[in-house]
Order: structure tokens, then sequence, then C-alpha cells
């Protein structure tokens, strides 16, 4: 394991004097890997990039005084004759949960030592992030092409919809495109072996990223789509 | 606490959560389909959005079985962010006061 025994003796004392200890004692701070902690830090970063451009919609929409287009009707879909607001985006919010879930697993049999499974369910979240992308991808192409939507204006109402709209969700989409990319390279890892020796905290920390992926998603849904 | 080890816990936590994602984006959906509107669709919109926000970290992020200064490390700064929002909603209901009175005519 990545923290030397003799300094994980201390990490045992909990609660507010079990912190006290683990900052003031000569020793390092957080019982955790250096990777799943920067790891940590960077989501916190991340957080703060996603509150801000979230916090700009609202003062954005707050301020327009032209009517804000109804995302209910702008992201409905006909599927077999049936008119249903905001389908798409509520398919695309269970296809991210469930690849949260898998991968979730993943990070569970990865500790088990069961490599064959652990390879074979980040293949899956990878695949289920994939088709998010495309569902994503699928979306856009509609706004853009059949509503007309750009990021300086559309037929709808508020001209800030379109900016707003590509800038958020764009921003998520290359988040969890970059989350396809690193969890098919750490899958592949995984199974040829690779970690056999270093343990598999990698699977733990690529994990939070796409745990975390899914928790801004939560976030727009809210906001964007519901609002 | 072992977690030099890693985080292992039983299976079954991860599918009951899972299915109570399920549950609340249905639920968040319905909101929308059943056009609910004014405070009561806010107060629901923010219940399920913060229920599923808290699971996804506190059980898919291990967060519930980590150590205090982790915990306060990533809890306390998105207090910061409150700070944000109220003062751009007091702003953005500024910009679109005055906006109203000197271009409404």
């Amino acid at each position: 394991m990545s923290v030397d025994t003799d300094k994980t003796t201390t990490f045992t004392e909990p609660g507010i004097s079990g912190m006290v200890s683990d900052w003031s004692s000569d020793k390092q701070a957080f019982d955790m890997p250096w990777g799943k902690l920067m790891m940590w830090i960077f989501l916190l970063s991340d957080t703060f990039i996603f509150s801000i451009f979230l916090t700009g919609y609202m003062n954005v929409r707050m301020s327009a005084t032209d009517q804000w287009p109804n995302s209910s009707e702008v992201f409905a879909l006909t599927l077999f004759g049936v008119h249903l607001p905001l389908i798409l985006i509520a398919i695309m919010t269970f296809v991210l949960i469930t690849s949260s879930g898998t991968m979730a697993m993943a990070v569970n049999y990865a500790y088990r030592g069961d490599r064959r499974k652990t390879a074979i369910l980040m293949a899956i979240t990878a695949l289920l992030g994939a088709s998010f992308v495309g569902m994503q991808a699928f979306e856009w192409t509609k706004l853009i092409v059949e509503e007309g939507i750009r990021p300086w204006g559309n037929p709808m109402g508020a001209a800030q919809f379109g900016s707003t709209f590509f800038m958020i969700t764009g921003f998520h989409g290359m988040h969890v495109t970059a989350g396809v990319i690193y969890l098919a390279i750490v899958a592949r890892k995984v199974g040829r072996g690779d970690y056999e020796k270093k343990g598999y905290a990698i699977v733990e920390i690529a994990g939070l990223y796409w745990h975390f992926v899914d928790l801004v998603w939560v976030f727009i849904f809210a906001f964007f789509y519901l609002w | 606490m072992s977690e030099a080890a890693g985080q292992q816990h039983p299976i079954g936590i991860y599918l009951k959560i899972w299915i109570l994602l399920f549950v609340l984006s249905t639920l968040s959906y319905l909101v929308d389909w059943f056009q609910f509107e004014g405070f009561v669709r806010w107060t629901l919109i923010l219940i399920f959005m913060f229920l599923k926000a808290g699971f996804i970290v506190a059980i898919f992020m291990h967060l519930t079985w980590e150590r205090l200064s982790l915990k306060y490390v990533l809890l306390l700064p998105p207090l910061a962010i409150v700070v944000l929002i109220a003062l751009m909603a007091i702003e953005g209901d500024y910009t679109n006061l005055t906006r109203h009175l000197f271009f409404d005519r």
C-alpha cells in the first residue's frame, strides 16, 4: 500500500480531536494515497468552475428582459407519435446515473482483486458515457439545425439562452469525453494487470472523477432544464 | 478504519443507492411533467437535487467513510459560492430593473 505503516498509526482517532492531531502531528495530514487527494483537490476546483458558470447563467437569466425560451418545449421530442417534453434529457440522466452505478461496482471489485470484472464494468461505464456524449451531439444538432439556436440569438426569446446553454453543456460534455478516454485507458491497464504491484487506488481515483461528472449533471439538470 | 486497504463495502449498498437515484430522477422529471409552478416547483427541484447530490458524494464517492480532515477541506470552501450566488442574484435583479426602467419606452 502506498501509505507507509509508520505513518498510518495515528489515523485512528475519530472526530474533531482526530482532525486536530491529523493536522498538527509531524506526518502526512490526509489518510490516503497522494493521487486520490490530488483528485479531490482538482474536483474541488472544478466545483468552483461549474458553480461560476451556473451562477453566471443565473445572473444573465434573471437580468434578461425578453422571455426566456421554455426549456420543457425546446428539448421536447416526438417519439412514436407521442409528444414528450424533456424526454432526451431524462434518458441522458438515467444513462449517466447507470454509468455511475457500474463505476461504483468497478471500484468495489478492484479492491477485491477481481481484475476481469473491474475491467468489464469500467468498459461498460465508458460505453455509457460515450452514448451520453452521442445523445448530446444529437441534441446540439437538433437545436442548431432545426430550431435555429445560436450563441448570439434564437427565434424563441432571450438571446442569452444559446450562449449559456452551449457553454455549460459543452463544458460538461467535454468533461464526459475526457472521462471516457480516462476510463478506457485505466480499464485496459487494469485488464492487463499493470496495477498488480501498485494497488488499485487508481480505479477509485478514476471513479471519483466519473461520479463528479454525474454530480455536475444533477445540478445542470435542475437549473438549466427544470427551471 | 483501514483506509490504507481502500474503500470496501458490500456491493448491495451501491445497488440500493443506484435505485434511489433512479427514483429521485424520475420524481424530478415528473415535476416538469405535471408542470408544477412557482414555490412548489422550486422546493421540489431543490430537494430532489440536493438528495441526489448528497447520495452521490456520500456513498458513491465514499465521503461518509473519509476522515473529518477531508470532509472539511471539501465542504467548507463551497460556502463561498453561496455568497457569490446571493450577490449575483441581487445584481441580476437590479440589472433587470434598470433595463425595464430605461429601455421599456
